[in-house]
């Protein structure tokens, strides 16, 4: 039994996710005693729950040598194909289509490509945002002037036409941006779709362009907008990750669950573990979602009701299912490429028509998926395929949770079974979670992949909440590092490393 | 041609009516109401002098209906009234009351008021503004139930050297009732809660019964006070005695938080010199951070009571120091007949308060022509009145 004063660790990281991992890597480089823990039996949280990868910080890649802890390419340049029930696919190659074929008329071509570069520049002027503390707007607070001002400049320097092309998109919404410049419907829905992964918003809703930035400023193998897909799935990156952080000393313990942290004295002093078990930190580093953490960890009374409030109101929708299937054969989406990943978005109008029935907590007809067969690029010795799907969208708090839920695999089997006639049939098992089903096994509230969702209104000083936005919780010894902290999610390791970086400059 | 106007509809009459209405309309002389948070009250009956006098030496009621009440119960009542309010709710043992108050998160005042603990799990909050969103908000994660009881619950003041005298005339034994507790007695089929606490600076009771009780409360206290120079009393005269008493009042003393639009407006306790009542070390409440940190700065702003020159109410008045930089603001002052003193309450910026040199800008309005007087004002403890019969237990037999 450790002695009520003495700490076990100079810090506590809670989750194995890729924030936790990367924090925890940073603080035990820097000399202090870690302790990592994680509910699930393996690390890696929210990457165990992706099937690609889009954002994974360059800092954090390099720092923790990934390469060196397994950490192994498929691909780093993965091809989307806009599939079509009639067989007519759109094949995006390159990192956001940059080259696009199959049916497409040469002005769509011209105007895609333009959209792209303008698109990608903008994400890359607004990117170093992501790998700093957010600005913030009270006065002398020491703002990094230097930084910012240079973000400004570049901004400044794209020229008045593109500054003022930024100023006009930044806020609108994705369905009006496609319109104003693409006619092709296939494009526009898989670009719609694209763009609205992850998030709680059609391409009508407004402010759905800046999310789509946010995500376009990301980068694999340094090249923005690539996806990437590492050997043994995005699993093995989290693997990677827990592998890096333990050489460097870090404790990692599984199948250990935090049920509250310890605040006494008002400052924070441990957690507690599901069985009981008391472990003592002055510092506890919750890679976990904020309001998770305020709520359930901290508890109200420990808190200000204001904060509360604002915790218990923050936005945290989770619009995704994710599919798993193994089938019997590889299935034929009408002779598409099944290393590819595969797009079921229609048109547009079909993705914001399967967005309008979860307002209201109800199953779309024709959910949207994104789809991955990670045995077309690794294959399984008994012939068999998995397939991996993101399903967009599903409502997060329907009336009947199993008869939604039934309802949405029917959906998504419907939705396959256009597009590969047969795919039904080839079907060993199915697996759908939906939202509230994330929320159970993963924690994240709402079962949003962000851990909050990533929307204006909840962006930058904005995230997770105002007045807390700069990492450091509203307790000493607190720390926020999860995805629900700027800059969002993905598996980035941002958010965490950020949290790091941030606990070094208090000291 | 439009019929004319006989009556008004329901949603032209906005202004409720409290159970006392139909004594306290037969009382009212003047027929001077005013609207205090949306009830018809008496701003004065029949003769302020008249009125005031009866505050300082005999005894007055005054209709505290408008008052608003809260229940809180459950296991963690006084936990939550903790992290609620600036004292140790916990700390009140039951029977007892406590003038308290709450802040936001960034330590601005949202209301003072009266906490009652009227059982180890059962407190009641009575205060000047409405707060149900709060009191809700901050109920979360603590097992409590919060809800108004405004209406519920019929509520008078008593007050004056003869208050004692007039209940014991009216058969309620009050005499071991101390200061800031209370006790229950019968009132015809219901109950009557009788609280030694008021807000005159003087000896006085609250009385708290239900709303169907309150016609016979009222009849019953003035036919014992018949010849103990028992009179109602309006807003006028009680605002006089509260300015003696130095006490404030949400809203017109500070702005609160929840309302206050202009960012410089907003006040902590620590400078509403409310700073005696936090409890700093009972644990977490909300605003703590931030009163710390203003209380390790310094505040910006002070509250004093001020003398002033002259004899005219300074209500109002900007504060300067040398009669040239604005320093501060009256926030309530009268010309007090008991002190023969022209005295005032106001905000006034920290630095400001120690110097000296501090200058009132009064317009007295004399025959329709305002005339500016610049008078020195001196900072001077509060209360500027209180009786020791406000704490003689047992009361005298005045």
């Amino acid at each position: 039994m450790p002695s009520f004063d003495t700490p076990n660790f100079d810090a506590i990281v809670i989750g194995a996710g890729p924030n936790g991992l990367a924090a925890a890597h940073r603080l035990a480089v820097k000399g202090a005693s870690v302790l990592v823990l994680e509910a699930a039996a393996t690390p890696g949280g929210g990457a165990g729950l992706s099937h690609l990868s889009y954002n994974l910080d360059p800092r954090v890649d390099k720092a923790m040598n990934l390469a060196a802890h397994g950490l192994d390419w498929l691909t780093t340049n993965l091809a989307t194909t806009a599939l079509s029930p009639a067989g007519n696919h759109l094949r995006l190659e390159g990192p956001v289509g940059n080259r696009l074929t199959g049916d497409i008329t040469d002005a769509d071509r011209k105007a895609w490509e333009a959209l792209r570069a303008r698109l990608l520049r903008f994400a890359a002027v607004l990117s170093p945002l992501n790998q700093m503390p957010p600005p913030r707007i009270a006065k002398g607070v020491g703002n990094p002037m230097l930084k910012l001002g240079l973000i400004g400049l570049r901004a400044r320097m794209l020229g008045a036409r593109d500054f003022r092309e930024l100023g006009r998109i930044l806020l609108t919404n994705v369905h009006d941006l496609l319109d104003d410049e693409i006619t092709s419907p296939q494009l526009k829905g898989a670009l719609a779709f694209e763009a609205t992964l992850g998030g709680w918003l059609g391409p009508r809703s407004p402010n759905s362009v800046l999310p789509w930035l946010v995500r376009l400023s990301g980068q694999t193998a340094g090249v923005q907008g690539a996806l990437g897909l590492p050997k043994g799935g995005m699993a093995a990156l989290g693997a990677a990750m827990a592998a890096a952080a333990a050489a460097k000393g870090v404790t990692l313990r599984c199948n250990a669950r935090v049920v509250r942290i310890i605040v006494t004295g008002e400052r924070v002093r441990g957690v507690i573990l599901a069985g009981g078990e008391e472990i003592r930190a002055n510092r506890v580093i919750s890679a976990i979602a904020p309001k998770t953490t305020l709520l359930s960890l901290i508890g109200a009374a420990h808190l200000d009701t204001g904060l509360v409030t604002r915790a218990r109101h923050q936005k945290a929708r989770g619009g995704a299912a994710k599919l798993h299937l193994t089938l019997r054969a590889a299935p034929d989406f009408r002779g598409a490429n099944l290393k590819d990943r595969l797009l079921i978005a229609g048109s547009e109008h079909d993705v914001e028509q399967s967005f309008n029935p979860v307002k209201y907590a109800r199953v779309p007809d024709r959910p949207g998926l994104e789809i991955l067969i990670p045995t077309a690029h690794e294959p399984r010795a008994d012939g068999k395929h998995r397939l991996s799907a993101i399903a967009q969208f599903a409502p997060h708090a329907p009336a009947d949770r199993d008869a939604a839920r039934a309802e949405m695999l029917a959906a998504c089997m419907a939705r396959l079974e256009a597009h590969a006639p047969g795919i039904t049939a080839l079907a060993e098992s199915t697996e759908i979670l939906m939202p509230y089903d994330i929320e159970d096994r993963f924690g994240l509230p709402g079962g949003q992949w962000h851990a909050g969702e990533l929307s204006v209104e909840q962006m930058l000083f904005l995230r997770p909440l105002p007045g807390i936005a700069q990492y450091q919780g509203p307790i000493p010894g607190l720390w926020l590092a999860s995805a629900g902290c700027h800059p969002g999610g993905g598996v980035s390791g941002t958010p965490g490393w950020n949290a790091a970086v941030a606990m070094e400059a208090a000291e | 041609m439009t019929a004319p106007i006989t009556t008004l509809r329901h949603y032209e009459t906005p202004l409720l009516k409290t159970p006392f209405h139909p004594r306290t309309e037969a009382a009212n002389k003047l027929w001077s109401w005013g609207n205090w948070g949306g009830y018809t009250t008496a701003l004065a009956y029949q003769d302020e002098a008249l009125e005031y006098s009866a505050v300082r030496n005999s005894a007055t009621v005054y209709d505290l209906c408008p008052m608003i009440k809260y229940r809180v119960e459950g296991p963690e009542a006084a936990a939550y009234l903790n992290r609620l309010t600036l004292r140790n709710a916990a700390k009140l043992s039951v029977g007892g009351v406590q003038y308290t108050a709450w802040v936001n998160d960034a330590g601005h005042l949202l209301d003072d008021g009266t906490l009652f603990r009227l059982g180890p799990d059962h407190y009641r909050i009575c205060c000047q503004e409405r707060h149900l969103n709060w009191l809700l908000d901050s109920a979360f994660g603590f097992d409590v139930t919060v809800s108004e009881e405004t209406e519920a619950i019929a509520a008078l003041a008593l007050q004056g050297p003869t208050s004692a005298e007039v209940l014991r005339r009216a058969g309620f034994d009050i005499d071991g009732l101390k200061p800031f507790r209370m006790a229950e007695f019968p009132l015809g089929s219901g109950k009557l809660m009788i609280s030694r606490t008021g807000f005159t600076g003087d000896l006085g009771y609250e009385l708290w019964t239900a709303p169907d009780q309150s016609l016979a409360l009222w009849d019953l206290l003035f036919e014992a006070g018949r010849l103990h120079g028992l009179r109602p009393i309006g807003s006028g005269t009680l605002n006089m005695a509260r300015l003696e008493a130095g006490l404030i009042v949400t809203g017109y003393d500070f702005t609160p938080a929840d309302t206050c639009v202009r960012e410089d407006r907003l006040r902590s306790p620590l400078e509403m010199g409310l700073a005696w009542m936090i409890d700093w070390d009972k644990g977490h409440f909300t605003g703590k951070a931030a009163l710390q940190r203003q209380r390790d700065k310094g505040t910006r702003w002070s509250f004093v009571g001020l003398e002033i020159g002259g004899n005219i109410a300074a209500e109002g008045a900007i504060l300067y120091r040398n009669q040239k930089t604005e320093i501060g603001v009256i926030t309530g002052a009268i010309w007090s007949p008991i002190l023969k003193k022209n005295i005032a309450l106001a905000q006034i910026l920290t630095k400001f308060v120690a110097g000296g040199d501090i200058w009132a800008e009064i317009y007295a309005l004399r025959e329709l022509h305002y005339e500016k007087l610049m008078m020195p004002a001196r900072v001077v403890d509060r209360p500027f009145f209180v009786h020791d019969r406000r704490r003689a237990t047992p009361p005298g037999r005045f």
